[in-house]
């Protein structure tokens, strides 16, 4: 039930904080506030203790008579007829991403806090219901109410970009739009043609992830409808080619939305492959297995180099992101155990490195006024800690030892050359390319001369109490990576089982 | 005592978050304090541990402190592992590295980033130590990777020059091409043997890889990848002139006596693997050869006096790898030692000279400084004198051991030797040039001598150890395969010792009678073009430009806009375009729809007459 009320505040705190607005337009960020101080709350509670959590989930576990090592399990009917049920679960890998969304949310918070003063009520609404979304996405274990979910996370962030984005907003947010939801068509489609083969097979009429587990499906058709999902999953993460959507509606999105995207959302596409698509199809998975890894090896080299020909901070910052995906699909693909705690280290880590990123970068322009590298320079001068914070971050990003995202590549790469050497050492030219364009951003903006003499203030307080957290965070990462990879050991360690029978 | 070998690495971490917490806000004395005390502290504590390892007879000390990552069958620890090759490399970066911290206290004096520039020296001093203690090469690399780190933010220092931005990110971007080499290298090593421990992975190796065998050959030829971008050796020695645009101090400590030679202490660590791969070994000597030939005949070339001492940098290097090649394990690491005193030496003499001379680094705008500067010209004789291995100076024994076993060595070593004689000859020659030059001729600037304990204090003691260096004896020689003693004939030692003499009679010719006018010598045409093709390192940084840079920031450039994205733009337009057709059928008129509709049923009804 913890996991229902996770969502449950959150949405109630979204409509709250658009009723706050009337009342005052400071409101709403307070209540948005409480409502994710509530969730890090329950989310701290599961974490440190959470067999308290899950009373009676060990006999939900033997009813539903699944694998895995579920901390925490909610059933209860939604639409018997069709077979829907709320189906919400959490195990390691579940829990760390819920708390990653919520950690994540509140950095956001801190980010808008400052920034975002027009229809502040709706925005928090849609910050909140978008969270609220992300949560059900990691937490659903039935397929109808995943897609539900998948869905409900896409249309608040539509509104984000479209309302409190920059000079082409429109543009990015249909485009954002369009692909999300031509890609979750296609699962949506993959679905209902899972659901009917295992109806044909079984007579029974079923979403639930657990029952699905196994389908045979023909295999001409299987391959098919995997790659449904993947596509759906790879336009998330996202991937080259599907990445497109990504460098516009971040380089518009206000800086909250851009967190919320780098950090979390892109983490749905991530999760849907490791928990969904190999699991359900693992043949027509290992069958594809080498062209998802080439195309995530695509992914980190080219993207790298787009990324070094961008003026624009937040696009260049976007495309790295899609770079550091690269990993993730990489490892993901490799489906070894070093590969996938590879890719769930770097989704941890770069949630942190990619939001605290954007929110320099957002920063940036909330003090200046452009997002133009070119018109930048010096800024260390100008801002030390700020230009630290930017220091720190790329350099965190860029795969320093002793920083979360090392731990993540490292371990891809290492796991990804037990399969491929060729595709690895390719991806591994990845650690050069990184330099390359991290740290030109570096130079142009905080090395050099103040050339339009721009005056800022430094970090706030806020940015500072945030930047700090999660440079924290990453050095946790980074230092003493076996709390996080101990919590996912479990997860896919189950998942390796489905994945070989 | 041993067990407190964790603080070596911790105290100068802590000195470094201390100067980084408080912003670099701390005033110049007790920024000075945490800076260079942390570093003096260190060195305390490794002499501690040192004196203790030595006096139990262990071959080793091992520090298990925290598992750092283990998944599936992969484990590293943040293990420390203390023997005498990490011994010596422990004390040369605590001991030289404090003297260094205090001359920088005075060099750096008055700089706004006075704190900053010890944040970051204090950190790569840690990130040093942790290379050299790992157990691991995954903890091997944390240090490898820190040190590349710092060496780009001290390059960099002086940010409001975008030069230094660029040599900076050159050093990064052009080591870190060694560094992915290497991380494959440790990648198909823990495939092969399961661990990437560096002791067991040696066991492992001598048992289960066949002697010259595939898997030997190509895990080497990776990790000499890392060793030559580290090091500055062909084909990746482009970005260590470079990085002379750093603070003096960071040249001494970072790119002459530590970081650069972290290349050396790669392959020595790793000597069993090397042992299985000959080729790779002999290898490993060519290319320091021709390198150290490289280097030689390019700083000579040189007008920049910290330029000069980084190619005799990297020509000393390539003696190191010269020595590993012909199985000189012991030699080698003893030349880093001796090389890291009186290159230090040198490069903070440099230093001092430069701060005499008003920041004017021109050795064509030095000249008869002996008078103005006494102690510069004195230490820096000192300084050469090491450098060019004269008769007693340290830089003699360590080099003699390394021409003597590259003598006596029997496969393929002949060349080696005859390389490395050359080159001695060489460094004679641009050492000598270097120094009377700056010292004797003509003067045509006043120099005067920047005073104070903490200048010339530990250039004092560095002078001593260039001195004197070459009587110590490092604890390494059982860590290796035992080599013969040779004992070169007399006169091939004569030979050794006298013919590179050459060089410095040569430089005295040259430069202090006048026999050869070098500017008409550059003039003409060969003489010109031979001058170009060494002073540019054999065009490869052009080469290197051509073939990487340019076409990488080309197609960038080109692509800005991401060419997929036209193909998704084009599907928009595509489906607007036919939105358009369709939509100017809507006319509205009547009579074009009733026309329409006709000739749709006679199309039909046509159609279905033919059929």
């Amino acid at each position: 039930m913890i996991l229902v009320w996770l969502m449950v505040i959150l949405f109630a705190g979204g409509v709250g904080a658009w009723l706050a607005e009337s009342s005052g337009s400071e409101h709403p960020r307070a209540v948005a506030l409480a409502a994710l101080l509530l969730d890090l709350f329950l989310v701290v509670l599961m974490l440190v203790a959470p067999d308290s959590m899950g009373l009676g989930a060990v006999d939900t576990v033997a009813q539903l008579g699944q694998r895995g090592d579920w901390l925490v399990l909610f059933q209860s009917d939604w639409i018997p007829r069709f077979g829907v049920s709320f189906i919400f679960g959490v195990d390691g890998l579940g829990l760390m991403l819920v708390a990653l969304t919520v950690f994540l949310g509140l950095m956001a918070l801190g980010a808008a806090w400052g920034e975002i003063h027009e229809r502040s009520g709706f925005f928090y609404f849609n910050l909140l219901w978008t969270l609220a979304g992300v949560i059900g996405v990691f937490t659903a274990l039935d397929l109808f109410l995943f897609f539900f979910f998948w869905e409900i996370m896409l249309i608040p962030m539509y509104f984000i970009i479209a309302i409190w984005g920059h000079e082409n907003k429109e543009y990015a947010a249909m485009k954002f739009f369009i692909f999300t939801q031509v890609s979750g068509l296609l699962m949506l489609l993959s679905i209902l043609l899972l659901v009917y083969f295992h109806y044909t097979s079984t007579n029974v009429l079923t979403f639930s992830y657990f029952q699905l587990l196994g389908t045979q499906l023909p295999a001409s058709l299987g391959y098919w409808v995997m790659l449904g999902f993947f596509i759906a999953f790879a336009t998330k993460l996202p991937a080259v080619p599907v990445h497109n959507w990504l460098p516009d509606a971040h380089s518009q999105a206000p800086t909250a939305g851009s967190v919320i995207l780098a950090g979390v959302l892109l983490k749905t596409g991530a999760y849907g492959l490791i928990r969904f698509t190999i699991p359900l199809f693992p043949e027509a998975s290992a069958q594809f297995a080498p062209i998802a890894m080439t195309l995530g090896a695509i992914s980190i080299l080219y993207t790298a180099k787009v990324a070094f020909g961008q003026s624009d901070l937040k696009r260049l910052i976007a495309y790295t992101s899609v770079s550091h995906m690269g990993f993730v699909l990489l490892g993901v693909y490799a489906w070894n155990a070093q590969a996938l705690q590879g890719a769930v280290m770097t989704m941890l880590a770069h949630g942190f490195s990619a939001a605290a990123l954007f929110m320099l970068a957002g920063g940036l322009q909330h003090r200046i006024h452009t997002r133009d590298m070119d018109q930048m320079g010096g800024f260390w001068g100008v801002a030390p800690q700020m230009a630290f914070m930017a220091m720190f971050f790329t350099v965190a990003a860029v795969g320093m030892p002793g920083l979360g995202n090392f731990v993540g590549e490292f371990l891809v790469l290492l796991g990804s050359f037990q399969v491929s050497h060729t595709i690895t050492a390719f991806a591994a030219l990845g650690l050069v390319v990184a330099a390359v364009y991290s740290l030109i951003v570096i130079q142009k903006v905080f090395f050099g001369k103040n050339q339009h003499n721009h005056r800022m203030a430094d970090l706030s307080g806020m940015e500072f109490l945030c930047f700090s957290l999660m440079m924290i965070g990453l050095i946790w990462m980074g230092m003493y990576p076996q709390t996080m990879l101990d919590m996912a050991q479990p997860t896919l360690e189950s998942l390796n089982v489905a994945f070989n029978p | 005592m041993l067990d407190l070998l964790w603080l070596v690495p911790t105290i100068p971490l802590i000195g470094s978050l201390i100067l980084i917490l408080t912003q670099g806000k701390l005033p110049e004395v007790p920024a000075a304090i945490v800076g260079a005390g942390s570093i003096g502290l260190a060195f305390l504590v490794s002499v501690l541990v040192g004196l203790d390892f030595l006096g139990s007879d262990l071959p080793s000390f091992s520090q298990r402190l925290w598992t750092w990552m283990r998944v599936g069958s992969f484990d590293a620890g943040f293990s420390l592992y203390l023997d005498g090759i990490s011994l010596v490399m422990m004390f040369v970066i605590t001991g030289i590295g404090f003297l260094i911290h205090v001359y920088a206290t005075g060099y750096m004096h008055d700089d706004p980033g006075f704190a900053r520039f010890f944040s970051y020296m204090n950190l790569f001093v840690s990130a040093m130590l942790i290379l050299v203690l790992g157990d691991n090469l995954l903890l091997l690399f944390m240090g490898w990777e820190g040190v590349g780190l710092c060496s780009y933010l001290l390059i960099g220092f002086w940010y409001t020059d975008s030069y230094n931005g660029y040599c900076a990110r050159k050093a990064f971007v052009i080591t870190r091409v060694g560094d992915a080499s290497m991380a494959l290298g440790l990648f198909l090593l823990f495939q092969s043997l399961g661990t990437i421990n560096i002791q067991d992975s040696m066991q492992l190796a001598q048992a289960q890889w066949p002697q010259g065998g595939g898997m030997a050959t190509a895990v080497t030829l990776l990790l000499l990848g890392g060793a030559v971008g580290k090091s500055a050796q062909l084909p990746l020695q482009t970005w260590l002139p470079d990085a002379m645009a750093g603070p003096t101090p960071i040249s001494a400590l970072i790119h002459a006596a530590t970081m650069v030679t972290a290349g050396v202490y790669l392959i020595a660590r790793t000597h069993a693997l090397y042992l299985l791969a000959p080729e790779v070994q002999y290898l490993v000597g060519i290319i320091g050869a021709i390198t150290l030939l490289m280097a030689g005949f390019t700083a000579l070339t040189q007008s920049d006096i910290k330029k000069v001492l980084a190619f005799s940098t990297m020509s000393q290097i390539g003696y190191m790898f010269l020595a590993l090649g012909v199985g000189a394990w012991s030699s080698a690491i003893f030349h880093l030692m001796t090389h890291a005193f009186f290159k230090a030496l040198l490069f903070l003499t440099a230093g001092s000279i430069i701060l005499g001379m008003h920041h004017e680094q021109n050795i064509f705008k030095m000249g008869g400084l002996r008078k103005d500067l006494p102690w510069s010209h004195a230490l820096f004789l000192i300084g050469t004198l090491g450098l060019v291995a004269f008769p007693g100076f340290s830089g003699f024994f360590s080099k003699e051991e390394i021409l003597a076993t590259a003598l006596e060595n029997h496969d393929g070593g002949f060349i080696l030797f005859v390389a490395g004689l050359a080159g001695a000859v060489m460094t004679y020659l641009y050492s000598f040039r270097l120094y009377f030059l700056v010292f004797y001729g003509k003067k045509t600037h006043d120099g005067h001598e920047v005073m104070g304990l903490h200048l010339q204090g530990p250039l004092v003691v560095l002078a001593v150890l260039s001195v004197f260096g070459g009587f110590i004896q490092i604890p390494v020689t059982d860590l290796f395969p035992a080599v013969a003693e040779h004992h070169p004939s007399v006169g091939s030692q004569a030979l050794m010792i006298l013919l590179p003499m050459l060089g410095g009679v040569v430089a005295w010719w040259v430069f202090i009678k006048g026999g050869i006018n070098t500017a008409t010598l550059t003039e003409g045409g060969l003489g010109r073009a031979l001058h170009r093709f060494w002073f540019t390192q054999w065009g490869m940084d052009w080469l290197y430009d051509r073939l990487f840079v340019l076409p990488y920031v080309g197609l960038a450039k080109l692509n800005k806009r991401d060419f997929i994205d036209a193909f998704y733009n084009g599907t928009a337009k595509v489906a607007l375009a036919l939105h358009g057709l369709v939509s100017d059928t809507q006319t509205g008129q009547l009579r074009w729809y009733a026309l329409t509709m006709i000739s749709g049923v006679l199309l039909l009804v046509s159609i279905g007459v033919l059929l």
